[in-house]
């Protein structure tokens, strides 16, 4: 017994003399989701983006801060008169993280590793209009297209475009190896991922020597984390019931920004309950949506009328157009010869904004006479009843992908909307170069499914974030899902 | 003897077969399928199917089970279909939390209870007892959840003592990652330590009133070194057998803990494969927790022996 005094002893203050400080050229950043791998060109989770995109891998072109595209790995380009054939000069004296050299023949083997007939890349539509990539010679590539396609430079700064070394490709989901500022050192798993500083990066230095991310996925722990400095940002931060006391402590900055999600009440057109227009526009007019952003996001997030981001130069705002109005909706319901015991299933998928939010929504409908069945579902659930087999009436989702306003012209997407109108805008759109043509366009597009009610237009998904005070250069918004440090330091 | 071990060995193959074959038909029926989980709402059905190849998904289910009891006999628990890593590897990973998390844990609760117990016991019936008896049902009463938060509430915002959670890994060295299980290390033994209490005051009220001790006071021992020398050992076999339940149930069922301060531990493990339909892991883990419940009741028989000499002579 009297050894075991001194022994505690001991070992108390061997516990007290661990490194508490970290030193300020490191970043710790938490994310609620851990990614499954670390291949962007081989899963959907953002999570997967979320700590290597920009950081770890780069593309031809890149998505920036604001939500423009940016050069990247391709200096330049040019487009022909076409539209069809582009040119891209592609930066010189770029390595991977192995030490191989990057060149043309890299770009090649990953555009068409994407685009090839067994590719499990998540976004294979990005490629879908491409005919032949050529290597015309090491620093200059030839893309050519089927047809014009005015996004195509915008396509390829999506995560699931970035360039691979065609010798590391099948290891890229544990063991990314990339062109970026920052170079892959360690996973473990359920735990953290950590990046270094990649000395012989070819573009412009970084300040940090250090950045791991680490997975905090409770709510509760995701505060006591930052509140104890074990985590030194949470650029989507899960808890957003306890941001004004962050907004409080001049420790911590609250970021509050915007997302591409625009949070919808999915609607199935083709239910028989709900084919008819009146009844979704009844649907729209029953909906109080600052309600519903005050009381399932805390007050965080912009009302819309329309499947759009805010943010975009060419939304237009449609919100009085099913602004709430309890009266006319009941009016429309009867127009519509529906009775009173009128119930709809509401299929709710795990996230916040979806079981806050559609427990809300279940109380609005009520009071227009509504009644839903709420179901709560996992994500793999909601894949294979909603998503895959459209078996509900409503649900609740955020569509995060930027500028996807063309889900809406597939018929046998699961809002199931079926519309020549909508789709004649899409070809045209794809076949547009000018910008004002295709803003034109654009906005006819959002007219035109807020005229048809395809479905509840709710807000647009803010991104709440939390982070030390003195850390800068963490993006605001989220033009792509990406936590991209190249711009991140310490202040003094 | 031998055949004594023959036949529990024929009880044991036997169950591990049911067990298995429980295991991956009730986790094979979940709705939901994982390469559509893993490429999102994007993905052309094409691309599902090539990936639903990439993952040996397209062959019936009776051939993978097959695959998958054939490869575990020769230690293959097949590749994680969302990290594409050998399941054993993150096993391995995991294990090096929850083991350690679980062994602190005991090791904390037994510390704790068993003084509490034989302090109890000797105040069978008086205030002292009373009282213990009472934080002990507070004990087992208080969520161990809640009481982790209000640890890290304490110990990690206001103190700053201890990190809010996290293992920096033990590459890092030994006595950093103790510091950091010691908090949920004490979240999960508090409820365990005030169920193992009143077990061993029980037990050692029910030994005190034999026969054989009140000859051993009568002896001239006092009552402490009479508990120690004859009552204690006897009150143990109660004890053992839930001090087994507790570390099953701790590798596994320390889920809670570890979500409050997010450790990579396996039942996390457990629960991102069930979200993610990772189910060749969801399969092969709880397989092994099966495999590992059955062992460690096998070493509890085993300590009984230790501790019980009558049952050495008895065969």
């Amino acid at each position: 017994m009297k050894i075991l005094k001194p022994l505690f002893a001991i070992i108390l203050t061997l516990m007290w003399i661990s490194p508490l400080y970290a030193e300020k050229n490191s970043v710790v950043i938490g994310m609620q989701l851990e990614p499954p791998n670390l291949d962007p060109t081989g899963g959907a989770a953002a999570a997967i983006d979320e700590v290597v995109y920009s950081n770890v891998y780069e593309g031809l072109t890149r998505f920036q801060a604001d939500g423009s595209v940016s050069p990247g790995l391709a200096k330049s380009w040019t487009i022909s008169d076409d539209g069809l054939v582009y040119t891209f000069q592609l930066q010189e004296n770029v390595k991977f993280h192995n030490g191989s050299d990057f060149d043309a023949s890299d770009v090649k083997f990953s555009i068409d590793r994407a685009r090839d007939e067994n590719s499990t890349n998540a976004q294979k539509g990005l490629f879908k209009g491409i005919s032949s990539v050529d290597v015309v010679n090491s620093s200059v590539l030839k893309i050519t297209l089927s047809n014009p396609n005015g996004g195509f430079i915008r396509n390829l700064a999506w995560g699931d475009a970035i360039i691979l070394d065609p010798d590391t490709a099948n290891s890229a989901a544990s063991e990314p190896n990339g062109t970026g500022p920052f170079k892959f050192s360690k996973w473990v798993k359920g735990d953290r991922v950590e990046l270094v500083k990649n000395n012989d990066y070819w573009g412009e230095a970084i300040s940090l020597e250090k950045a791991s991310f680490k997975f905090i996925s409770d709510p509760t722990a995701a505060f006591a984390a930052l509140m104890a400095g074990d985590v030194d940002a949470f650029p989507v931060y899960p808890a957003p019931e306890t941001l004004a006391q962050f907004e409080a402590d001049p420790n911590f900055n609250v970021i509050v920004g915007s997302t591409e999600g625009e949070t919808i009440l999915s609607t199935n057109n083709k239910s028989e309950k709900l084919k008819d227009v009146r009844v979704r526009k009844a649907i729209a007019h029953a909906i109080n949506r600052q309600a519903i952003v005050d009381g399932a996001m805390f007050g965080f997030g912009t009302p819309i009328g329309t499947h759009f981001a805010p943010h975009h130069p060419d939304y237009i705002d449609l919100t009085s157009q099913s602004n709430y109005d309890p009266e006319k909706s009941k009016s429309l319901l009867s127009e519509a010869g529906v009775s009173d015991s009128l119930t709809l299933s509401l299929k709710l998928p795990p996230p916040s904004y979806a079981r806050r939010g559609g427990e809300i929504i279940a109380s609005q409908l009520r009071e227009v006479g509504i009644e839903t069945k709420i179901e709560n579902l996992e994500w793999a659930q909601w894949l294979e009843q909603v998503f895959k087999g459209k078996d509900y009436d409503l649900t609740i989702v955020s569509h995060t992908e930027p500028m996807d306003i063309g889900i809406y012209g597939n018929p046998s997407y699961y809002f199931q909307y079926d519309s020549q109108e909508f789709r004649n805008l899409m070809d045209a759109l794809n076949l547009e170069t000018n910008d004002q043509e295709r803003s034109k366009i654009l906005k006819n597009a959002q007219k035109l499914i807020a005229d048809d009610y395809v479905n509840g237009y709710l807000f647009q998904l803010a991104k709440t974030g939390v982070a030390n005070s003195k850390l800068v250069g963490l993006w605001k918004n989220s033009p792509t899902q990406a936590n991209d440090l190249t711009g991140v330091s310490w202040s003094n | 003897m031998s055949s004594y071990f023959f036949s529990r060995l024929k009880i044991l193959i036997l169950s591990l077969f049911f067990a298995s074959l429980i295991i991956f038909f009730m986790i094979e029926i979940i709705p939901g399928d994982p390469a559509s989980f893993m490429l999102g709402i994007n993905a052309e059905p094409e691309t599902v199917d090539a990936l639903r190849k990439e993952l040996g998904l397209d062959i019936s289910r009776f051939e993978r089970y097959f695959n998958w009891i054939t490869g575990m006999l020769i230690g293959d628990f097949g590749v994680s279909y969302t990290y594409r890593v050998p399941v054993s590897e993150l096993v391995m990973a995991r294990i090096g939390v929850s083991i350690p998390l679980a062994l602190y844990a005991i090791f904390l609760s037994t510390l704790i209870a068993i003084p509490i117990g034989i302090f109890s016991a000797s105040n069978h019936g008086n205030f002292k007892d009373w009282s213990f008896m009472g934080f002990t049902q507070l004990g087992i009463a208080i969520p161990n959840f809640w009481f982790a938060m209000v640890l890290v509430l304490i110990f990690s915002i206001y103190l700053k003592w201890f990190s809010a959670g996290g293992v920096p890994g033990w590459d890092k060295g030994f006595f950093i990652n103790l510091k950091a299980l010691t908090l949920p290390a004490f979240a999960l033994a508090l409820p365990q330590a005030s169920i193992l209490a009143r077990i061993m005051r029980s037990a050692l009220i029910e030994t005190l009133s034999q026969d054989y001790f009140r000859t051993a006071r009568a002896s001239g021992l006092t009552f402490f070194q009479a508990v120690k020398k004859h009552a204690f050992r006897n009150a143990l076999i109660p004890v053992l057998t839930i001090i087994g339940l507790q570390f099953s149930f701790l590798i596994a069922g320390a889920i809670i803990i570890e979500n409050v301060f997010f450790l990579p531990g396996i039942g996390r493990l457990i629960f991102q494969g069930i979200v993610q339909r990772d189910l060749i892991v969801v399969e092969s883990v709880v397989m092994l927790l099966v495999f590992s419940v059955i062992i460690v009741n096998f070493l509890v028989d085993m300590a009984y022996l230790y501790v019980d000499p009558r049952l050495r002579v008895k065969k």
